[in-house]
């Protein structure tokens, strides 16, 4: 069982967002990057899958060459090999990377690697399309379980619950088979100092795109105008009691 | 025409977001100058919803029924809505930006091989078709251009307030049962358990959320603050970094991985207002921060604060109301 799992590097967007003149992406030059928490608990599943049974994950990103990074947290964290296609993401939409992500899929099947499961976020940190997972199955003609957050395979059967609009909901698909998770099912680990030494010397397969992108279609970022502050101060400390509680009974939500 | 998927609670009804999509649908239809706009739903719709449909000025109500449609499957759903936009042949397929929305219309825009929109707050203009959506968990607008046929995207909860038509649609109902191939039916729902009673949902309906971040200090620092939810009949949302660091419960976490919340009244004690955090919240009616730093996020977008330390406001607070009560 080597499951494969796809990170996205994303600026950190708690410090605060600079775009480029052009307004096609976020500038890099003063962030700092991280991936989404999805992903990290997507790793963390791909991890327990693949020790479950008796393999190794693989995680895959396609950005540029900082990317590596990412793919370095994860192999710290316990995923045994990496895949690295090198292309600018900002270019690309969610189709082409799906389609990418697809091609890597095959040529490790042909090359005797299969991953009978793929586990991405269920949305990217940035361009939250929520859609990669998704058009992934299509390329590969796979089933997929969308936005769940715990995740178990046993006799080439994947089950995969999480939260719905009506209850906690269950799915039980065959493999192979795309899932996309939703943060919070798993704790992920942190890494280790032999885990990271390790991590170091991990061989990463560098790959080049398959096809041009059709590009995501995009016109233009633009930052939201900045709220101005309105901010009615009642008080400080807990002399502030009384002007509080006045609030709650002029919203009404004070319940008898 | 337009094609709108409308989601139905438990109990019967067009979920408020739904109805927020269909009133965006609405003003669209009214850009494109009166294009009618039909629904696709799940199961039969009782007269209530068939009625609240009409409201808003919806000429037909596509209910997909069959085998196919008993437990919840994102292909299943989208080959219903490829088949009624094929037959009806619609211009644009929508959805609320929820789990289900996001998800049935991927599949739709991944089967028709268009690009999709995910939570768009705005529509630009119609040639070219160009959208408003939220990016980077609300920090970065982004402007799209969806060029193909159908246009499909979801649009982001709260964006545009959920309102009933000046004229009435005829809300005709249609039954719909598509041929669902076998392969669209493999990841389907297998069960489905009840939710407990104070999971995310009572948080994402409660009135009053009382909100609890770093500034609670540790796990053992939540007393005052839950005595406070008990007072005011509410519920608690946590930041992440509460959830991370094993004080509270991932599902109490309110924010761009959290739950939504728009409560009459927010009172984030301890919570900075990251922007992840600020995705989650941004629609609380009124919101009321407790923060011993006055520069913080959270209180210059509040709408009323109190600089100070939570563990003297808190208690305070609840003595007072303890006191008023008598
Ligand atoms: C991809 C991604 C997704 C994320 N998703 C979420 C999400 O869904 N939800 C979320 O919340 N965060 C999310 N985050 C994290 C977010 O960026 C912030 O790190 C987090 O919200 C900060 O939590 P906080 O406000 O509790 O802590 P801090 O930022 O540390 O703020 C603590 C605040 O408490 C105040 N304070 C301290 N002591 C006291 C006291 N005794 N009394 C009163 N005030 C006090 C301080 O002045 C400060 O303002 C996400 C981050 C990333 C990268
Ligand atoms: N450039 C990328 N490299 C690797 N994985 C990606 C990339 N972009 C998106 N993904 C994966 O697809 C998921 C959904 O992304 P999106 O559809 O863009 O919201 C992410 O959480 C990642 O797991």
């Amino acid at each position: 069982m080597n499951p494969l799992v796809c990170v996205k590097r994303v600026v950190d967007s708690s410090s605060e967002v600079v775009l480029t003149d052009d307004g096609q992406g976020v500038d890099g030059r003063f962030a700092g990057f991280t991936t989404s928490a999805h992903e990290e608990g997507a790793v963390e599943l791909a991890v327990r899958i693949a020790a479950d049974g008796g393999g190794g994950a693989t995680v895959l990103t396609l950005g540029d060459t900082d990317a590596v990074e990412q793919l370095r947290s994860a192999l710290a964290v316990g995923c045994s090999a990496a895949t690295h296609v090198l292309a600018d993401p900002q270019a690309y939409g969610p189709a082409d990377v799906a389609r990418e992500i697809a091609a890597v899929v095959r040529d490790h099947a042909a090359a005797g690697t299969p991953h009978d499961l793929v586990l991405l976020g269920n949305d990217a940190a940035d361009t939250g399309d929520f859609q990669v997972g998704i058009r992934l199955a299509y390329e590969l003609g796979w089933p997929v379980v969308n936005g769940v957050s715990t995740v178990s395979v046993a006799d080439g059967v994947v089950t995969a619950s999480g939260a719905g609009p009506d209850g906690h909901e269950t799915y039980r698909v065959p493999l192979p088979a795309v899932v996309t998770v939703l943060e919070g099912g798993v704790e992920p680990r942190y890494p280790t100092v032999p885990g990271r030494m390790k991590a170091k010397k991990v061989l990463i397969e560098e790959r080049e795109p398959v096809t041009e992108p059709v590009g995501p279609s995009r016109v233009r970022l633009v930052l939201p105008p900045p709220s101005p502050s309105t901010v009615e101060v009642l008080g400080e400390g807990a002399a502030a009691a009384p002007a509080v509680v006045d609030l709650l009974e002029r919203l009404g939500v004070l319940a008898r | 025409m337009i094609l709108v998927l409308v989601e139905v609670s438990p109990a019967g009804g067009a979920v408020e977001t739904s109805r927020e999509a269909v009133t965006f649908a609405r003003d669209l239809a009214a850009v494109g100058g009166g294009v009618p706009v039909d629904v696709v739903l799940v199961g039969a719709p009782d007269d209530a919803l068939a009625g609240v449909l009409a409201s808003y000025g919806v000429r037909r109500v596509h209910a997909l029924t069959g085998p196919a449609y008993d437990s919840f499957s994102g292909a299943a759903w989208a080959a219903g809505l490829v088949e009624v936009r094929e037959r009806a042949g619609s211009v644009v397929v929508m959805a609320a930006g929820t789990p289900r929305g996001n998800e049935v219309l991927a599949h739709v825009a991944a089967r028709l091989a268009v690009p999709m929109a995910a939570n768009v707050v705005s529509f630009g203009g119609l040639s070219p078709f160009t959208v408003t959506r939220q990016v980077v968990g609300g920090a970065v607008l982004e402007e799209m251009r969806l060029a193909e046929r159908p246009a499909v995207f979801t649009v982001a909860g709260h964006a545009v307030p959920a309102a009933p038509a000046d004229v009435p649609g005829a809300g005709e109902l249609v039954v719909e049962t598509p041929t669902v191939a076998e392969a669209d039916l493999v990841a389907r729902v297998v069960s489905t358990e009840e939710p407990e009673p104070d999971l995310s949902g009572a948080l994402t309906s409660a009135r009053v959320v009382v909100g609890a971040g770093r500034g609670a200090g540790s796990a053992d620092g939540f007393d005052d603050l839950l005595e406070l939810v008990e007072l005011l009949d509410g519920s608690l949302g946590v930041s992440r970094v509460v959830t991370s660091l094993g004080w509270r419960p991932h599902h109490e976490q309110v924010g761009q991985t959290g739950s939504r919340i728009a409560p009459e009244l927010y009172i984030p004690c301890g919570i900075s207002g990251a922007i992840q955090h600020w995705a989650g919240c941004s629609s609380a009616k009124a919101i009321l921060a407790i923060n011993t730093d006055p520069d913080a996020p959270m209180v210059t977008r509040a709408t009323h604060a109190v600089i100070g330390d939570l563990h003297e406001v808190v208690p305070a607070v609840n003595a007072e109301i303890r006191r008023r009560r008598g």
